[in-house]
């Protein structure tokens, strides 16, 4: 009997087959019933079938894809981890940029795998269901990838054996975590504004692109792979938050105010986690790659500016909150170094007062404020540290009730003064960083009062019992150990000793 | 609308009064300081003094070289952003300090370090 071989599908088809072709519109049970979470946000969609997955990718081609990706990884991260690769990079004070990244970014990875499932789960449209799927399993794979890569230093440097207790608890853990349950607790569109759009496509160069040049300037062969290893799917995901805006934009005028609100939230509480990154960038990398101010301009005010504009035939705005980003370019970073530096007996990383060099190399990149603001600051504390009184706030410091942060940021227009904001809600007082802060509670505050703020826990005793001791024990940081100024360290000395024994014969 | 909800929500603030053990919290900034970093929160039963509570105030910025030499009768105070004089033998509650209450000072003469504000 002649055999009869069918053609074998081309990728449109089978993109189609193993997209549109395994969804159904239920008939036991009404679709508003199976899926109840997508429209209580009031974000009207016609024809689910205009979603467009740009990228077509189908499952069984997205695991060949990332099952190379993973060979290539685990295949360096096994060589920096026989060759004592740690031992390679610039200077030990290097390793606490990475101990603020694994105690910030793997585990949100960890919640942005968690959202993408879940909101694969809500959307009733087979398209961004799919796509959903496979961002879920990228966010869980760079988790996983993060944590293999910090096992490496985890193994030699204090500070990081506690990052996933550490996380409900440490107080600048908070500013990204509140971040992720902002989003995560919020409907399925508002998520994919929150970290499809405004996180992965305005904000993620800003993350990514700092952290991987800093690690590659500064000999951190593990965390450049791992970040190489991310970026093709950090492509995918920014292609999947801009075809979800468009998508929702072109489905209904109704929803261009909601798509509006949620941009001008989810891009200023963006710029709020990333003064993180700001500092590392101006103060934590030996080696800088460039300063924060360089990096903000570039990929926020001229390709975010690019990208805004596009989206300017929908109708949309430039975030009210750019004018004030662009003017904090210039301070964040000093103010929030200055915070961790006052307050380091309270930190998983070392700090220090940067050094002459980099004291000059901050004037040069920040002409108009460093000097200014900044440097005074400084050299007033390099001269207490001389005299043996090195300065420390054992003040309890107030945080913003929707970013969390201490409140450190300077008021729009006079850096000499604290911005702070009130609100009134129910007969309770609520206080805030920033203009911006205190319009995202407004618009839901029945949300932002439950928020648990660091500071604002210890008196109340559920942290420890009110004590520092107390504090340090219930967060799990050993005093002497993990905290402290990075000069007469633990990290210092082994670093230096061991790469002694490398270079030399003691 | 107080929240975007599918249904019925009524969250539970953290920071009630009742949740501080008979202290009020308090959060005040020393203007023109910002070697300190940030506001200072102080929990404190409201019978306190004001003389009391400005000697609390005087533990925590000691390190600032300006602290010494602070004369608290000149003290410009505000409440809330509005000018404001405390009377130091009364108690906070007395004083109209409530709960979550923001309180800011200026010490006139003094403006930080070579008077640049820190």
């Amino acid at each position: 009997m002649d055999m009869k071989a069918t053609k074998k599908l081309g990728l449109k088809d089978r993109y189609r087959n193993q997209t549109r072709g395994l969804h159904w519109d239920t008939t036991y049970q009404p679709m508003d019933e199976v899926f109840p979470y997508d429209k209580y946000e009031g974000i009207k969609i016609h024809d689910w079938e205009k979603w467009e997955d740009p990228f077509r990718l189908t499952m069984d081609a997205y695991w060949k894809y990332q099952a190379e990706k993973e060979r290539k990884l685990y295949a360096v991260l096994d060589a920096f981890n026989q060759s004592n690769g740690h031992l390679n990079v610039t200077d030990a004070r290097y390793i606490n940029a990475i101990k603020l990244f694994f105690a910030a970014i793997p585990l949100h990875e960890y919640m942005a795998h968690r959202g993408f499932a879940i909101a694969g789960r809500q959307f009733r449209g087979v398209g961004p269901r799919v796509a959903c799927q496979m961002q879920s399993i990228d966010e869980i794979r760079h988790m996983q990838t993060q944590m293999h890569t910090a096992s490496n230093y985890n193994k030699y440097y204090n500070g990081m054996h506690a990052v996933h207790h550490q996380l409900p608890r440490m107080w600048y853990a908070s500013v990204p975590k509140s971040f992720f349950d902002d989003a995560i607790t919020a409907g399925p569109f508002e998520w994919m504004i929150a970290i499809g759009f405004s996180f992965e496509y305005v904000l993620t160069n800003l993350l990514f692109v700092p952290f991987m040049s800093g690690a590659a300037y500064n000999g951190d062969l593990g965390s450049m792979t791992f970040g190489f290893s991310a970026q093709s799917d950090e492509a995918r995901h920014m292609t999947l938050g801009l075809e979800c805006i468009k998508f929702m934009l072109e489905q209904d005028p109704d929803n261009l105010p909601i798509v509006q609100r949620w941009i001008d939230k989810w891009t200023w509480r963006g710029t709020r986690v990333l003064s993180l990154v700001a500092m590392m960038m101006d103060y934590m990398l030996p080696k800088r790659v460039m300063s924060w101010k360089e990096a903000w301009e570039i990929y926020f005010e001229q390709n975010g500016g690019a990208l805004f504009k596009d989206l300017e035939r929908y109708g949309i705005k430039l975030p009210k909150c750019a004018l004030q980003g662009i003017e904090e370019k210039e301070h964040i970073s000093h103010q929030l170094w200055a915070g961790i530096y006052q307050w380091n007996f309270g930190t998983s990383v070392h700090s220090w007062v940067p050094s002459d060099d980099e004291l000059d190399w901050l004037s040069a990149k920040y002409p108009n404020t460093f000097d200014k603001y900044y440097r005074p600051r400084w050299e007033f504390w390099r001269e207490q540290e001389k005299t043996g009184t090195q300065f420390i706030n054992t003040g309890l410091a107030e945080n913003c009730q929707v970013c969390q942060f201490p409140m450190l940021f300077t008021e729009p227009g006079d850096p000499t003064t604290l911005c702070h904001r009130e609100t009134h809600y129910k007969e309770e007082r609520y206080h805030f960083c920033s203009d911006h802060c205190k319009e995202i509670f407004e618009n839901e505050p029945e949300k932002y009062i439950q928020a648990w703020l660091p500071m604002n826990q210890l008196p109340q005793g559920t942290c420890g019992g009110g004590t520092l001791e107390g504090w340090m024990e219930w967060v799990h940081l050993v005093p002497g150990q993990d905290n402290g100024n990075f000069e007469g360290s633990q990290d210092q000395a082994n670093f230096q000793k061991w790469k002694g024994q490398v270079t030399g014969n003691n | 609308m107080s929240v975007v909800a599918i249904k019925e929500y009524v969250g539970v603030p953290r920071d009630l009064e009742a949740n501080y053990h008979g202290n009020i919290m308090t959060y005040i900034t020393w203007e023109k300081h910002l070697m300190f970093a940030a506001p200072f929160i102080f929990p404190v039963p409201p019978s306190m003094l004001f003389g009391d509570y400005i000697k609390a105030i005087a533990g925590v910025i000691q390190p600032h070289p300006d602290a010494a030499k602070i004369d608290w009768s000149k003290v410009e105070w505000r409440k809330s952003y509005q000018p404001w004089q405390p009377d130091m033998a009364k108690t906070l509650a007395e004083n109209g300090i409530t709960h979550k209450c923001h309180m800011s000072f200026r010490t006139p003469g003094l403006d930080g370090i070579r008077g640049l504000g820190i």
